[in-house]
């Protein structure tokens, strides 16, 4: 692989992901694993049992003090006050005009917020949410400190219940509780982006190799399968989960990418909070949809056009072959008046018009993900 | 990653073997490695003509698709059908079972144009 002049940050397991042979690319300024054995194998390992990942690269703020909850309220859609400690929230955080500057998690913590942002935006984010917090909120970004690793698939459960004292049987979807895996003292979260049951367990760096390789030794009996960026793709396109920079961007609003669920106008002032209001109220102009193409071997990519049936132009923003469904899928944006699951679009592949229908999401409904409680 | 000294190379990471009159091509093991895993190969039915450095077909992988052209002109005599049901060879044997075309070469002149084995290796590691 070229080399790209050794300016990428490496996480704390990069010598692991080196030592198993991991094809490493740069991706948000660090050096990640692709894929380890094959993206697909990888995929369907994550299906059928258990792929842990990785996933240090993200960016964790650590906000305290009063009114940490309120503020971040101010700041996301979503609603975080109200919540009991232990729980996490997904949501996007809008520019005024009710574009997208990120999507996030927040963790209500018993004495803390945390946010969970996209590596690829940290810098960006970082600027944003010191920008508007209130002077009695503290702003510490723990990205360098803290390791990620995931472990996802339906046996997750049942694997990481002996190496925890952690009730895990008792966590609903989208909550966390302090606590050791392995003797590592970690944030488990019940969260992850490839629609199977899963933790993300959040550690700090000094611990993560420790963690990463009673995590393989003990995954042994059970088959666990290191995990790349390639197969976290395909698993979350699959459920239709946005990948920010490909579905949403500071172009689109959570109302046109299907993310209205998360969007609470019941809550006081927020950032973006009358510009989607008012998008509502005159009509949200395109949506994001999936799509499949008539024929099983076309593969709609990023960037492709997508001319609806009354002639309005879209754009494929995610396009793969999906291995859970042996076909070319995609997700785009296509006119609202022809938004409908069946519409049939014509989708411009390299040059060639390929018939494809419009198709509710999720692409893949046999995930092992518990569906978390719904929030006010 | 692999580069056997019996072939010759093009720029666009496709190997050739010329037997005889006939010429057998595939991509290199360097290609198969930079697309992934492959699922799909479109590639042209028996008596097409190709033109070297033209466009003969295309590649799909699961993250992205690539054009395949051709190191020689000449006609396809051959194609390799078992690439329709496992493109994995493509991925597993670049240069045994994954080759993909047979073709009765107009020129061999044409495969001097080529790089040899030393000159690929040089040509893959300035990152092209």
């Amino acid at each position: 692989m070229a080399s790209t002049g050794g300016k990428e940050k490496e996480t704390a397991l990069y010598a692991r992901h080196r030592k198993l042979g991991a094809r490493m690319v740069p991706f948000a300024g660090y050096l990640m694993p692709l894929q380890y054995s094959g993206q697909i194998a990888e995929h369907e390992a994550v299906r059928a049992g258990l792929g842990i990942f990785d996933l240090s690269h993200m960016g964790e703020f650590r906000l305290t003090g009063a009114g940490a909850l309120a503020a971040v309220d101010r700041l996301v859609t979503n609603r975080v006050t109200g919540t009991e400690p232990g729980q996490a929230v997904y949501s996007p955080m809008c520019l005024e005009s009710g574009g997208i500057v990120d999507d996030l998690i927040v963790y209500h913590l018993p004495d803390s917020v945390l946010l969970v942002v996209n590596a690829a935006n940290l810098d960006k984010d970082e600027a944003w949410v010191r920008e508007h917090l209130p002077e009695p909120v503290a702003f510490r970004n723990e990205s360098d400190e803290t390791s990620l690793i995931a472990v996802q698939g339906p046996g997750t459960e049942r694997f990481l219940a002996g190496l925890t004292t952690a009730d895990l049987a008792a966590m609903e979807t989208y909550t966390a509780r302090g606590g050791t895996v392995a003797g590592v003292e970690a944030l488990i979260s019940r969260t992850g982006y490839t629609g199977e049951d899963g933790f993300e367990l959040y550690v700090r760096n000094d611990r993560a190799p420790e963690l990463w390789d009673r995590l393989l030794d003990e995954g042994r009996t059970p088959g666990i399968t290191p995990v790349g960026l390639a197969a976290r793709d395909t698993l979350r396109f699959e459920m239709g989960y946005c990948l920010y920079g490909n579905d949403i961007d500071e172009t689109t609003t959570p109302l046109e990418a299907g993310l209205g669920w998360t969007v609470k106008t019941a809550k006081d002032a927020f950032i973006g909070k009358d510009a989607l209001v008012a998008q509502k109220a005159s009509g949200i102009p395109r949506r994001l949809v999936g799509l499949t193409p008539a024929g099983e071997r076309v593969i709609p990519r990023k960037g492709y056009a997508i001319r609806s049936g009354n002639g309005a132009a879209g754009s494929v923003t995610s396009g793969t072959f999906a291995p859970s469904l042996s076909r070319g899928l995609a997700m785009g944006y296509v006119d609202a008046a022809h938004a409908a699951a069946g519409a049939g679009v014509t989708i411009d592949v390299r040059g060639r018009p390929e018939a494809a229908a419009v198709t509710r999401l999720p692409f893949y409904t046999r995930g092992s993900r518990k569906a978390p409680r719904k929030t006010a | 990653m692999e580069t056997p000294k019996d072939l010759k190379y093009t720029e666009d990471h496709e190997w050739v073997r010329l037997d005889g009159k006939t010429a057998v091509v595939g991509i290199t093991d360097y290609a198969q490695g930079e697309l992934g895993d492959i699922v799909f190969v479109e590639l042209p039915g028996t008596g097409t003509e190709v033109e070297q450095g033209g466009v003969f077909g295309t590649i799909e992988a699961v993250k992205t698709v690539s054009d395949l052209m051709s190191p020689v002109s000449g006609k396809v005599v051959e194609v390799n059908g078992s690439l329709n049901d496992s493109p994995e060879h493509i991925n597993k044997s670049p240069y045994g079972d994954g080759w993909m075309l047979k073709i009765e070469v107009t020129d061999p002149g044409e495969l001097d144009k080529l790089m040899d084995a030393d000159a690929y290796t040089a040509h893959v590691g300035e990152g092209h």
